[in-house]
């Protein structure tokens, strides 16, 4: 199953406005069927307006054993948030 | 709320309620600061760190072999059971007694097979693969819940099957929501969403027929009789016989011992037979004050072990009937990745 039935990531949007967010997976032969299948395993209550199906194979993930180093860089750079920033008293708008 | 333990009374919204509080558990324990980074040198130790805080261990997280494997066992029997768990309410489709009623019990079977593929996917990420799955069912190395050896012979068994069987699994189940292997506990929380669904109108076929003729309220008697003791065994082996819980609840794969789940069961089933009108087969059934609780006759765990090993009235049939299907479904998957291919060919020519 796993050569001619590979492995597909579901992605559903659930309403008009909301990006879509990881499901769950499934097998499949192809695109279409595994968009056929998601729409009957995932969304069988009205769960989504749109379905994204991407092949697992496709994906290519960080390493959780790697999450130091790969994520430090975000760590030191505090002055990419706003709370960084002082504020004069009495300015408004910013 | 994020403590394992339910109080005695139910959460708001009972069942359901307590799935959508497992939810949110879930997203604050992920928000909350472990106060540590990520993994360092000590493996094990991260590992341990992310349980006490209640959080999710993920698939490529390190984790100790004897936690994958019990859980591959654990969530692979626990789909097996939903695709095996459509055949004794399958049996009833073609014989609904109306249309309404076979509508509703396609759309329930068709949601057992959602349960059991859900699951299914939650065991592959922890590195085993579907066909392995389906094969260890198949020449029967792994188990699927004894329940569904026994037979449906009337149509309130159908209803049975959703109000005990269906109930029980959620009582299980429900606590599952908040197993600490992450896919695991996002699939619980979607198959208890609908499984009440599924009690519900278990629950309805039964309350309409217990208010029907006498002979319709004898056949829902009846199937209480027979369906009342199985339920109680679902939850397993009594707790000094089972030899997966401690371990498990270390873990926080489980949360509670197969006692205190029955105990849950039988509290919550005596007020809505009595609604019902029909009578828990268990003339020792009484209220104890002390204990908070209800006394009642525990199921024979000897029966259980004869079914599980092969031996209730349904076991060759189930099996048989699933290789059948596997077998006959044979040149669906053919057909359709020869499909696949063809139309790859077909691409690479263009290009």
């Amino acid at each position: 199953m796993s050569d001619s039935s590979p492995l597909w990531e579901v992605f559903v949007r659930a309403r008009r406005g909301l990006a879509h967010t990881h499901v769950g997976s499934l097998h499949a032969p192809d695109a279409e069927l595994a968009l056929r299948n998601a729409r009957d395993l995932y969304t069988r209550r009205q769960e989504g307006v749109s379905i994204w199906v991407v092949p697992a194979s496709g994906i290519t993930a960080s390493s959780p054993d790697e999450k130091d180093a790969f994520f430090d860089p975000a760590a030191d750079k505090v002055y990419r948030h706003p709370t960084f920033y002082e504020v004069p008293e009495g300015v408004a708008h910013l | 709320m994020y403590g394992n333990d339910f109080s005695g009374e139910d959460a708001p919204g009972g069942l359901l309620g307590e799935v959508e509080a497992a939810e949110a558990a879930l997203r604050a324990a992920a928000e909350r600061d472990r106060g540590a980074a990520g993994p360092g040198e000590d493996l094990a130790a991260y590992f341990a760190q992310v349980i006490d805080a209640d959080q999710k261990i993920e698939p490529r997280d390190w984790m100790p072999e004897a936690y994958r494997r019990t859980l591959i066992r654990q969530i692979a029997q626990h789909a097996h059971s939903e695709i095996i768990g459509m055949q004794p309410e399958g049996n009833w489709i073609s014989r609904a007694p109306s249309l309404k009623r076979k509508a509703i019990l396609l759309a329930k079977v068709q949601d057992e097979a959602g349960h059991g593929l859900y699951l299914y996917a939650a065991a592959e990420t922890l590195g085993i693969s579907r066909d392995e799955l389906v094969d260890l069912l198949l020449n029967g190395r792994q188990k699927y819940s004894s329940i569904f050896n026994y037979p449906t012979l009337t149509w309130a068994d159908v209803g049975a099957i959703g109000w005990l069987v269906d109930g029980a699994a959620i009582v299980n189940q429900v606590p599952l929501c908040r197993c600490s292997y992450g896919p695991y506990a996002r699939a619980m929380i979607r198959v208890c969403k609908e499984e009440s669904f599924h009690q519900r109108q278990g629950y309805e076929i039964l309350h309409v027929l217990a208010h029907g003729t006498p002979a319709q309220k004898a056949m829902a008697q009846d199937a209480l009789d027979r369906w009342w003791y199985p339920s109680l065994a679902m939850f397993g082996p009594p707790d000094g016989d089972s030899t997966h819980s401690a371990q498990s609840m270390a873990w926080k794969i489980k949360r509670f011992s197969n006692d205190e789940l029955r105990q849950r069961f039988v509290d919550m089933c005596v007020g809505q037979a009595e609604v019902l009108g029909l009578t828990i087969p268990d003339p020792d059934l009484r209220w104890n004050d002390e204990r908070q609780a209800y006394d009642f006759t525990q199921p024979d765990y000897a029966e259980l072990m004869q079914v599980i090993s092969g031996n209730g009235p349904c076991n060759r049939e189930r099996m048989a009937h699933r290789r059948h299907a596997h077998t006959e479904g044979a040149w669906v998957r053919e057909a359709a990745a020869a499909y696949a291919a063809k139309q790859k060919n077909k691409e690479k020519v263009a290009a």
